[in-house]
């Protein structure tokens, strides 16, 4: 016993030692390091990026920083030293306060031949579009099936009593789907008729939670958490993701979008390449590579996001599920930058308080 | 009480072996320069004396009243149940006790989604409740209800671990001389018991007040988009609408209450100390029936509040509620363990999967390394503290700020201080894997000295004097008086600092750490997509997660310190 009070005394100072010891510099050998900073959703297959690592001699090293704000903010933060070469994750939401910060080089990337006028959002290509998706309602088809209800063709028959208690939205102050689908609201009523829809809205039963992920698998009924909602706001991509990964396998998807008139938001991802980079060249490649086919054709299953390239191809489940293009709208990024804080507290003071 | 006033007041000369003048002094420039400064750097920058419009002061005085409102109630309602549980635990024997006692401890360090969702698959409308009693209808709890709720589930083991650590070191022969001499149950409590326990209990209250000052998941969860405390007000201004000035304004409120609270703390305990003697365990069966009903009710209502949310975590991990193919609309349940031989394929090639395995071990190791690094600051800190000089009076308030510092803006605040190589130009902080158990260190170590604190301050000091007037080296002394008394408090201490950085508490939330995925980020990442393998792997990682903490806190538990128990 006395023995091994000084021995676990001792053990305690040899990790201590052992800790400070990890402080020192480990000289980095081999090929040069690219950094990407992205927000948590970000995903992409090992051999996509060990065929861009082969190619170019180089090893990524990816820094998921958070939800697209927090990723954001840090890039902002670490302006002066910066954290990473690129940047991905920023949205059409984000998009002005973004270049307001001056963060990004401009590039002109021959890939952007092949990406369609209307998602280059930025003329002077400081960012370059990534990816793409819709924040569309989901449904629960079983429910509206076994209750003989008609599915809502509009956000106007969403006030109907048929439908009371029977959506689940998330907080535009603190979601990023909730926030685009406040946004369709306002494109589609205006910035004075938005807050008389939500009023309606409130008094039909809306429910609000924090986040995509409590309204999805707490709240939604044709999610595995089983919630009392059948309609939900989600992503358009949301069923083709229930038929993928379905247990046991099923022959449809569980859900489907509503599609009617601005019931969808669309939102686009950008990629950047960050001011202070001591690799311009290779980030530039990276660029290159991200709106590459092969990259874009990977992004799908990886992030449930469609790719901007046209030459990309889609997977089957994507193409019988997640079609939207009739319904999405969008607004311009500037607008949103400006109108932002206010519409997000005229909207909580009619919907929570 | 009236000899340990005298005691302290005499100033006896000091001969523990941790008597040196500078043995405080790691852990304050450990403070200094992964708390203060980082958190004065981000204030300095983005505070603005423009953000002091009406609009943003009605703003935070609506969300100071909240803040304040709901925590006062919570810290209430969790004393509520967890003084008869610290009791029911220091004085009691019974079968499954250290199980039932490290279950209070686990919900501490579960991510508030899943904590969320275990809740759901048990009273949710198409939980376990409504599927095996499908007649009646379970009342929807309002959410601030839920709110309160979930606080006290949360933190009903600080309270336990705490004042019921207190109890086992309290003699039992003041009760029993109590009850001799005629007074009633309430007496003996009033008189006897809590004058012993106003220290601990002041410790637990300000902690557990603290954790429900700062809350931010069970409210951003819980509250829908109706209610917000200061640390949600934080996030959603400085990571949601970028408005960094407002959230800076918010976070110095925030920290100025807490070192409000902190120095009505120190001063109240300044004058509290009671010495104890290190006592063997005076927890026994229970003799009466009184008793009997007494620890068979506490421990069903502690089973049935603990243990079957816990429960349903792992059932529903195990089961799959999906229509069955081809049919429609009614729920089919059947067992599966598809969710967990799925966690270990990286079905989609991505090179963001990480094997159950894997995560586990990045955890514990976290974990590991926060436990040895608070303690090895925390305790000679806890030491001095607890026969305090000047600085150590200045500096004791001080200690409890991480716990009040807003994990956002003290996040932000590393990025801001830590961006630049250090040492030489390959090192650079923030990028490294050291950051982790730095920033859950901080957290940590409010927890560690308190957890001590008391204890060292009770270790009487006429027993060290016999043991030194009878020739016992000052190592002897420590070995012989400090240690007996002190294992217990250390190993509640360890727990602390563990359950701390499971949870991954704090401002390491916004620290990014790709080489090496943790359980909670894993799970986040099942959480984050749609599609029902996705949701039961979610379910799967996070009984992984519970029961990685069982183990851990039972071993810590079970660990034979040499020296302890030996009386």
């Amino acid at each position: 016993m006395k023995k091994k009070l000084p021995s676990a005394f001792r053990l305690l100072f040899l990790a201590f030692c052992l800790l400070l010891s990890a402080c020192a510099p480990v000289p980095t050998a081999g090929p040069v390091t690219l950094t990407i900073m992205t927000h948590d959703s970000f995903a992409v297959s090992e051999d996509v990026v060990a065929k861009f690592e082969q190619a170019n001699n180089v090893k990524l090293v990816f820094l998921p920083s958070g939800d697209t704000g927090a990723a954001l903010n840090k890039a902002i933060l670490s302006k002066d030293a910066p954290l990473a070469d690129v940047f991905f994750g920023v949205d059409n939401t984000f998009l002005s306060r973004a270049l307001d910060a001056d963060l990004f080089e401009a590039y002109a990337s021959p890939a952007l031949a092949d990406i369609p006028a209307e998602f280059k959002l930025d003329p002077q290509n400081r960012i370059l579009p990534v990816d793409y998706g819709d924040v569309c309602i989901n449904y629960d088809k079983a429910y509206f099936a076994a209750n003989n209800l008609a599915v809502p063709q509009s956000l106007e028959d969403l006030t109907l009593p048929e439908y009371k208690d029977l959506l689940v939205v998330e907080n535009p102050a603190t979601s990023s789907p909730g926030l685009a689908f406040m946004l369709a609201t306002v494109q589609h009523f205006g910035e004075t008729g938005y807050l008389a829809y939500w009023g309606q809205l409130r008094d039909n039963g809306v429910v609000v939670v924090d986040g995509w992920e409590t309204a999805y698998y707490t709240n939604f009924s044709a999610s595995s958490g089983r919630g009392p909602q059948p309609m939900v706001v989600s992503y358009a991509t949301s069923p083709a993701a229930e038929f993928l990964f379905a247990d046991p396998p099923v022959d449809e998807a569980p859900t489907a979008s509503i599609l009617g008139p601005d019931t969808c938001f669309r939102q686009i991802e950008f990629v950047g390449i960050l001011k202070g980079t001591q690799q311009p060249a290779l980030a530039q490649k990276f660029v290159d590579f991200m709106l590459s086919a092969d990259f874009q054709n990977d992004m799908p299953m990886q992030m449930f996001v469609l790719p901007v390239n046209t030459q990309a191809t889609l997977p089957e489940a994507f193409t019988q599920y997640a079609d939207t293009a009739s319904a999405s709208t969008s607004l311009d990024p500037a607008y949103i930058a400006a109108n932002r804080e206010t519409w997000i507290n005229a909207w909580t003071e009619v919907v929570v308080r | 009480m009236e000899l340990g006033g005298c005691f302290v007041g005499l100033r006896p000369p000091r001969n523990d072996i941790f008597d040196m003048k500078l043995r405080s002094l790691p852990a304050i420039l450990f403070l200094a320069i992964f708390f203060f400064y980082p958190l004065a750097r981000i204030l300095a920058l983005t505070l603005e004396v423009s953000v002091l419009t009406s609009a943003n002061l009605l703003l935070t005085s609506r969300v100071l009243s909240f803040t304040f409102y709901q925590a006062f109630l919570s810290t209430l309602l969790t004393f509520l149940l967890g003084l008869p549980a610290a009791y029911l635990f220091a004085r009691f024997d019974f079968r499954g006790k250290s199980l039932l006692r490290a279950v209070t401890a686990i919900p501490f360090m579960l991510p508030t989604v899943v904590v969320a969702s275990s809740f759901n698959a048990l009273f949710g409308n198409r939980g376990w409740l409504s599927f095996l009693f499908p007649l009646s209808s379970f009342p929807q709890p309002s959410p601030f209800t839920l709110i309160l709720l979930a606080h006290v589930f949360y933190n009903t083991t600080i309270v336990i671990r705490i004042v019921g650590n207190a109890l086992t070191q309290l003699d039992p022969r003041l009760e029993a001389a109590a009850r001799t001499l005629g007074a009633n149950p309430l007496q003996v409590w009033t008189q006897a018991i809590l004058p012993g326990l106003r220290m601990p209990l002041l410790a637990a209250g300000l902690l557990v007040f603290l954790f429900d000052f700062t809350s931010f998941g069970v409210i951003l969860l819980l509250g829908g988009a109706k209610f917000a405390t200061l640390e949600v007000e934080i996030y959603i201004q400085a990571l949601q609408l970028l408005n960094l000035p407002l959230a800076a304004l918010l976070s110095l409120i925030q920290l100025l209450c807490t070192l409000a609270f902190s120095i009505l703390y120190s001063r109240l305990s300044a004058q509290m100390l009671v010495p104890t003697a290190p006592r063997p365990s005076t927890a026994r069966r229970p003799r009466t029936l009184v008793e009997s009903i007494y620890v068979a009710s506490l421990c069903f209502l502690l089973s049935a509040f603990f243990v079957l949310p816990l429960l349903a975590l792992p059932i529903r991990s195990l089961t799959r509620l999906e229509a069955d193919r081809g049919e429609r609309g009614e729920v089919q349940y059947g067992l599966t363990s598809a969710y967990y031989s799925e966690l270990f394929v990286n079905r989609r090639g991505s090179i963001f999967y990480v094997p159950p395995v894997e995560a586990a071990r990045n955890s514990l190791t976290y974990a590991g390394a926060t436990v040895l690094l608070s303690l090895a600051l925390g305790f000679p800190l806890a030491s001095a503290l607890a026969r305090p000089g000047r600085v150590e009076r200045i500096l004791d308030p001080l200690l409890m700020l991480p716990l009040g510092a807003s994990a956002v803006t003290l996040g932000l605040g590393f990025i801001v201080t830590f961006n630049r190589p250090l040492f030489s130009s390959h090192f650079s902080l923030l990028s490294s894997p050291l950051i982790i158990p730095l920033a859950h260190a901080i957290i940590a170590l409010p927890f560690v000295v308190r957890a001590l604190q008391p204890a060292i301050a009770a270790i009487p000091e006429r027993l060290r004097h016999a043991a030194a007037t009878l020739g016992a080296s000052p190592w002897r002394v420590w070995q012989n008086v400090d240690w007996p008394i002190l294992s217990r408090a250390i190993l509640s201490a360890a727990t602390f600092a563990f359950t701390v950085s499971l949870g991954e508490f704090g401002a390491a939330t916004l620290l990014a750490r790709p080489d090496f995925p943790t359980l909670p980020v894993a799970i986040a990442r099942f959480l984050a997509q749609p599609g029902g393998l996705n949701y039961g792997q979610a379910m799967a990682m996070s009984t992984i997660l519970m029961g990685v903490t069982l183990l851990g806190i039972l071993s810590i538990e079970k660990l034979r310190l040499p020296g302890a128990g030996e009386f």
